[in-house]
């Protein structure tokens, strides 16, 4: 089996988003490693994501709480599919 | 493994720079400083906008900063100049309470030059003095270390705000003190604080402060949404203030807080790590944080933060492959590695050990070597 190089990572097993390692482009099949566990994961990306931005690895149902680190970091009122791309328009803080 | 050579002051405190401060109680008497830093080689004015008609916690705020800053083991004699006498030599008492080399000198009924003329006898006196000051051998537990990052973005949160945990656990564990602050940039993770706190007091102490700083924000009908994340912290991928803080409360690493300190506190309860109630902008953070007798500063940056302060070195780290590249003169230990998987934690946490050991030992950081000498003022409400 090819063994591609990560291009996010993911803090934790269970959390909704990566992060970008190297820049993403749209329709790109890319693999990321769990950093908890360092085991691997594929997705499609559903957009152009530069490097330090957020990926969703996991759905998010609309109105749903956004883990990363393993605790929330706000809520999705739109939801999340896996391979969003994630970020300000889609993610919004539960306190201000 | 590098040995550590330091300079130990009169109280037993460990320095590791050897600065010869001009230290104005306020802001009009910032040019008489920098005149008597002019004309003495190898001391530092720090001029700053402040203590005027400030009152109540704000005022004990201000003395407590002059007075901390002049009291740092990283200086070894200040010259203290204030336009009044009265809060000149309050300032100087204090300060030579250290044992510390001290005068101090006022402007009204001088004026500036004769103020200068005898204030640079002196701060020559004292330079030449700590000039045969010699660096002797210390150990990690003789440090106070603080940390704060700055320009963060997510691979704060990924690389080099757990490369700074790693070392702060490994300091804590020597015995050193470590500050860390940021009170409402822990917004999303206070309570993975205040679960850490060692006692129950502590915590409920912690708690409060952390309320009455985030009220205090709310009290003024706003939030901090287009503030906190900050513009660069967006275009860096961080999406809300809950994201941030645990990027930035990586850099804590895992050890129980034995304290809470006011701004500009310096501890009382032996080595451990402390939180002290702070801002979050960059300068005035690390400004308290010298104020409170820190001798060496650890920054992760995401997006590229050039803060630095005129008596605390200041180590920048970024795991920001294209920070690392486009701001390289910043970055004194690149971890960007860990983004890649080249690297390990451990691997991180030693290279910024190392360079710690070497700041310690006389390396000058980037911040230094470029200048950077922010010295701010926290301010908690407008003067009379």
């Amino acid at each position: 089996m090819e063994v591609k190089m990560h291009k996010f990572l993911v803090h934790k097993k269970g959390d909704h988003v990566g992060v970008a390692t190297s820049d993403i482009e749209a329709g790109e099949e890319v693999a990321g490693v769990y950093m908890d566990d360092d085991s691997t994961v594929e997705v499609a990306s559903k957009g152009e994501i530069p490097l330090g931005h957020k990926i969703a690895v996991e759905e998010c149902e609309p109105g749903g709480v956004v883990i990363e680190y393993g605790v929330q970091i706000g809520k999705a009122p739109e939801g999340l599919s896996v391979g969003d791309y994630v970020h300000t328009h889609n993610l919004k803080s539960a306190r201000w | 493994m590098e040995e550590l050579f330091g300079y130990r002051r009169e109280n037993g405190r460990v320095g590791v720079r050897n600065h010869v401060v001009i230290l104005p109680v306020d802001d009009i008497s910032n040019a008489a400083c920098e005149a008597v830093a002019c004309h003495i080689e190898g001391t530092l004015a720090l001029p700053h906008s402040y203590g005027r008609l400030q009152y109540g916690e704000d005022l004990d705020l201000h003395f407590r900063t002059m007075i901390g800053t002049g009291s740092n083991p990283n200086v070894a004699a200040a010259v203290v100049i204030g336009i009044e006498e009265n809060w000149t030599k309050r300032v100087a008492d204090d300060i030579a309470k250290t044992g510390k080399p001290v005068a101090s000198f006022s402007i009204e009924g001088n004026g500036d030059l004769e103020t200068v003329r005898r204030a640079s006898w002196k701060a020559k006196e004292f330079v030449q003095w700590a000039s045969e000051l010699r660096r002797e051998a210390v150990e990690l537990k003789d440090l106070t270390v603080s940390i704060k990052c700055g320009e963060s973005d997510t691979t704060t949160g990924l690389g080099s705000c757990p490369t700074v945990g790693t070392a702060v656990d490994q300091l804590v564990d020597e015995g050193a003190s470590v500050f860390f602050g940021e009170t409402s940039e822990l917004t999303g993770g206070e309570h993975l604080i205040a679960e850490r706190m060692a006692t129950p007091e502590l915590r409920e102490k912690f708690e409060e402060t952390y309320d009455a700083y985030v009220s205090g924000i709310e009290s003024r009908g706003v939030d901090l949404l287009g503030s906190q994340p900050t513009q660069g912290n967006v275009a860096g991928g961080l999406s809300t203030i809950e994201e941030k803080a645990l990027g930035n409360i990586e850099k804590t690493g895992t050890r129980e807080v034995i304290g809470v300190l006011e701004p500009a506190e310096a501890p009382q309860d032996g080595p451990g790590l402390y939180f002290m109630d702070s801002s979050s902008a960059a300068a005035e953070h690390v400004t308290l944080m010298a104020a409170g007798g820190a001798v060496v500063h650890m920054f992760p940056t995401g997006q590229g933060n050039v803060v630095g302060n005129p008596i605390l070195p200041v180590i920048k780290v970024t795991a920001n492959p294209k920070t690392a590249s486009s701001m390289a003169e910043h970055i004194d230990v690149d971890v960007s590695g860990l983004l890649s998987r080249e690297i390990t934690l451990p691997e991180a946490g030693e290279l910024l050990m190392d360079n710690i050991r070497r700041t310690v030992n006389g390396r000058v950081t980037s911040a230094e070597a470029l200048g950077h000498r922010e010295f701010s003022m926290t301010r908690l409400y407008p003067s009379a």
